[in-house]
């Protein structure tokens, strides 16, 4: 038997979850190394950390969040 | 490696119990208080019952761990904890735990310490607050660890991605509760968690006490689960809050440290632990679901009761989150 593992997770309302070692360019071009097993790339671009997600989608009106 | 110290009884079971422990040959008083122990005294209790599954204790022989009439005593400490767990528990009725579990949490209204911290805290109340939360930071993802050889295949590969985390993705130097210890070091506390056990609230030993039942028991592995989706999806914004009290009153960087580690991790870890975690434990066992609601309340309720001590300690009124 073999089990779903994908690579990517786009989390409701959320953050996507990236697997393993990719290097992230954000908006203005500069790039981001991810440095875990698993990391939460911000999808509603106002986290403090960007583009690294730090929870502040939980603070948006819900019209903000990502899908 | 360090043998913490045994503490000071709170009353009649500890006392037997911590007399009895150093001699370690009869523990059939401290038995016969069992029955009849509460509050502070139970907690303290069971605490040091389950430290014995950690790390030990100076002057103690190991091989009580696993002592039958120290197990006894466990268990009906352990019984009396769980009951009064349930009987506190009230969580929503028939609301399926993936889906809805982060936006429940989002909508209860506990304590928030971290609000204090982050604007009216002084430097004694946090350096207390750092020494009542040393007992778990300093052995932080610890009890989960005990449910990896408990889960089928997809919850245990998933736990171990998020536990792989925590303990450092392999590299001591970022090991989490060894993060906490060095910011405690750099704060002039002595980062060993037996140093402050005598001052932490009955409620931080009880914090500590439900974790490590979620965690030895196989039976009650959804509770622990639960324990830890809404243990991970009420950090990183705290942390951040932690982090701005933190600079404010000027503690050191290694502290600060341990905090925004949180808020970057722990964005991560809730989303895992209630996803790929929670989500693959029910797929292959979904008569677990009450328990993972049960764990998610009972961390959410013992946060909100320890919160509520430490303000009445410092004489502080009650905010909500
Ligand atoms: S998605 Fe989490 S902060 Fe933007």
């Amino acid at each position: 038997m073999s089990y779903d593992h994908p690579d990517v997770i786009l989390c409701p309302g959320g953050p996507m979850l990236l697997r393993g070692r990719h290097t992230v360019e954000d908006a203005d071009g500069v790039p981001h190394e991810t440095t875990r097993p698993v990391t939460a790339v911000c999808r509603c671009s106002r986290s403090a950390s960007y583009p690294w997600c730090d929870d502040t989608h939980k603070v948006l009106p819900p019209k903000l969040r990502p899908a | 490696m360090h043998r913490p110290r045994l503490p000071l009884p709170r009353g009649p079971l500890s006392e037997e119990l911590l007399d009895a422990l150093p001699v370690g040959t009869d523990f059939r008083a401290t038995l016969a208080a069992a029955p009849s122990a509460t509050g502070d005294d139970a907690a303290l209790a069971l605490w040091v019952l389950h430290e014995l599954h950690y790390r030990g204790f100076a002057g103690v022989d190991d091989a009580l761990e696993w002592e039958p009439t120290l197990v006894r005593v466990r268990t009906l400490l352990e019984r009396d904890l769980e009951t009064r767990l349930r009987a506190r528990c009230t969580p929503p009725e028939g609301r399926p735990f993936v889906a809805d579990v982060l936006g429940w949490i989002d909508d209860q209204e506990g304590v928030s310490l971290a609000r204090h911290v982050h604007h009216d805290a002084d430097r004694d109340q946090v350096l207390d607050l750092l020494r009542a939360r040393s007992l778990y930071h300093l052995k932080e993802s610890d009890p989960v660890s005990w449910l990896v050889p408990r889960l089928g295949v997809p919850a245990k590969a998933a736990l171990m991605e998020l536990q792989y985390d925590e303990y450092g993705d392999g590299d001591p130097n970022r090991l989490h509760h060894h993060l906490f210890a060095l910011g405690m070091a750099a704060c002039g506390l002595e980062p060993a968690y037996d140093a402050h056990v005598d001052v932490a609230p009955a409620e931080a030993l009880e914090q500590n006490n439900a974790l490590t039942l979620f965690g030895l028991h196989r039976r009650l592995r959804g509770a622990a689960l639960g324990h830890l989706a809404a243990f991970e999806a009420t950090s990183s914004l705290p942390s951040r809050r932690m982090v701005h009290g933190l600079e404010r009153l000027g503690f050191p960087d290694e502290l600060v440290a341990y905090y925004a580690e949180h808020v970057e991790a722990d964005a991560i870890h809730e989303q895992l632990a209630v996803r790929t975690i929670c989500g693959a434990l029910l797929a292959e066992e979904p008569e677990l679901e009450g328990d993972l609601w049960f764990g998610a309340f009972t961390c959410l309720d013992l946060e909100d009761r320890f919160a509520r001590a430490m303000l009445q300690r410092w004489g502080v009124e009650e905010r909500a989150a």
